[in-house]
């Protein structure tokens, strides 16, 4: 089953931390957001591997954004 | 004496050097982005001029803010907090315009800016330190490092930094498979696989020592601030005295920090971090932020002095005739943040509704006011709440009264979270640690 991980929140993308095929679990970072002069980082909140990033290092995002797609476990 | 003084910095920081300016009856000239236009700040000051370009780069613009000090005919510049405080370049700039720099100088905000060379300047100083190793290279020389410092340990990025890459060891049945995680992480995010170990402080506590480093080459201290109260590694409360220390541990950390800011030729105000490890009773040296902190005021209620004040007569080369009495009463400062009170999200946004809690024992130094925006291109401070008391009990009821009367309408913000943490149980004690955060809001780093 696909899972989309969505931003809660508008942000720039500061760093993508993992990558499409890594085995992750739900409380491993997957991109770090930069909002404000704080780093936030996003966690899966499920087990499983990454499908694909929707966004890239940089990306102005606004909230609700799909982020990545995981294949859970 | 000063007579005019640039404050290049925004919010709530260059308010409060305006307000010792135009006490003092000096000049007060701000600069400031386009964004920030409508902010309390700008009309405060006895001058304001706009800076080019926007959002986060407009207050870096070293070479623009020479230009507007030199045409306002300013004499010092005070840096405030954050932006260029602690960029040893722009000290060095500012002094070769023959302008008076607001801060110590320029050698050393570059020795304590640097990690490696301010932990060194610790250790000369007889400072302790957080047991460490260097950087590793195998897991063999983690396990016998480990070893050596005894467990549990952290294993850190060598080039990493807010929080990210970094695992805890409790023995050594996990150490390889930590020591390859933290090292794959820290080769993707930094760039740089190498790590190091170092002790782990289960229960810390983050407590640092103001110091005032004088024209005549001797350090004054001022007490401590516990800033313990933090999410995402940055400080949410901060309090002072620290109800975690004793006097006797006290003298110490007064002592250590006096010794380190005279070793390196401290002038002005400065403050030096340490973790206090509760379960060791012991301290370590973190690092010491050359500028005027974000939590001075709490400094100012329990000595009835002036940081600002001190900071412009020393940069003259005076002796700021700063008492010698010792602190009296208790302060706490809470920082009011346009972030949500659950997550601590930064929810920017437009400013509806603004009212201010008064009364005895009650500051707000404040940033922003109705009909203001808070933009996502600053950081989320829109206010800072002090209050004192004769004791932390007087404090806390007055710290109560205060967040209740104390209304935000528009963007969310953490006074929800300042109410729910002076009635709960764990900071009423005092017995509480840099884990706070995460016990009264779980899944909160």
């Amino acid at each position: 089953m696909s899972h989309e991980v969505i931003a809660e929140l508008a942000a720039n993308v500061w760093k993508i931390v993992a990558k499409p095929g890594d085995k992750i679990g739900p409380d491993d970072t997957l991109v770090i957001l930069e909002s404000m002069k704080m780093e936030i980082p996003v966690a899966a909140e499920v087990s499983g591997t990454i499908t694909s990033f929707a966004v890239a290092e940089g990306d102005t995002i606004d909230e609700g954004t799909v982020i990545a797609i995981v294949h859970t476990d | 004496m000063i007579t005019s003084v640039l404050i290049a910095n925004r919010g709530e920081i260059a308010r409060r050097i305006i307000r010792t300016a135009r006490e003092q009856g000096i000049r007060s000239i701000a600069v400031y982005s386009g964004i920030d236009t409508e902010l309390p700040f700008v009309a405060e000051a006895d001058e304001a001029v706009q800076l080019p370009g926007d959002g986060a780069t407009a207050y870096r613009d070293i070479e623009a803010i020479l230009k507007i000090a030199a045409d306002s005919g300013a004499e010092a510049i005070h840096p405030g907090y954050g932006f260029l405080s602690e960029n040893a370049a722009f000290a060095e700039a500012v002094t070769a315009a023959g302008l008076i720099w607001v801060g110590p100088s320029s050698a050393v905000i570059s020795t304590m800016g640097d990690k490696i060379a301010a932990r060194e300047a610790a250790i000369a100083a007889g400072v302790p330190v957080v047991p460490g190793s260097a950087a590793l290279s195998s897991v063999a020389e983690a396990v016998s490092e480990a070893d050596r410092i005894g467990y549990p340990v952290m294993i850190k990025a060598a080039g990493g930094g807010g929080g990210m890459g970094m695992a805890v060891v409790d023995d050594d049945s996990t150490i390889e498979e930590s020591f390859e995680r933290v090292s794959g992480v820290a080769q993707r995010l930094f760039g740089d696989a190498r790590v190091f170990v170092e002790r782990y402080v289960r229960r810390g506590r983050h407590i640092e020592v103001q110091v005032v480093g004088l024209p005549d080459g001797n350090a004054l201290t001022f007490g401590e601030r516990d800033c313990s109260v933090q999410r995402r590694n940055q400080k949410l409360v901060e309090e002072s005295p620290s109800p975690a220390i004793d006097d006797a541990m006290r003298a110490k950390l007064m002592s250590a920090a006096k010794l380190l800011a005279e070793r390196v030729g401290y002038r002005n105000a400065g403050t030096v971090e340490m973790i206090f490890d509760v379960d060791r009773g012991e301290f370590y040296f973190l690092e010491m932020n050359t500028r005027i902190q974000v939590e001075h005021p709490i400094t100012e209620a329990v000595f009835g002095i002036d940081l600002v004040a001190a900071q412009l007569a020393i940069a003259a080369g005076e002796d700021p005739g700063l008492p010698s009495h010792p602190a009296s009463g208790h302060a706490i400062e809470f920082r009011i943040n346009a972030e949500d009170s659950v997550r601590f999200l930064p929810r920017p946004g437009p400013i509806k509704g603004w009212e201010e809690p008064t009364g005895d024992g009650v500051r707000v130094d404040a940033g922003y006011r109705a009909g203001n925006a808070v933009t996502p291109a600053y950081d989320s401070l829109m206010a800072k709440l002090i209050v004192y008391g004769d004791t932390r009990d007087e404090a806390l009821s007055r710290a109560r009264v205060a967040l209740a009367d104390f209304t935000i309408d528009g963007p969310k913000t953490t006074l929800d979270f300042h109410r729910e943490l002076v009635d709960s149980a764990e900071f009423i004690s005092g017995d509480y640690d840099t884990h706070i955060v995460s016990r009264l809001r779980p899944g909160t780093k």
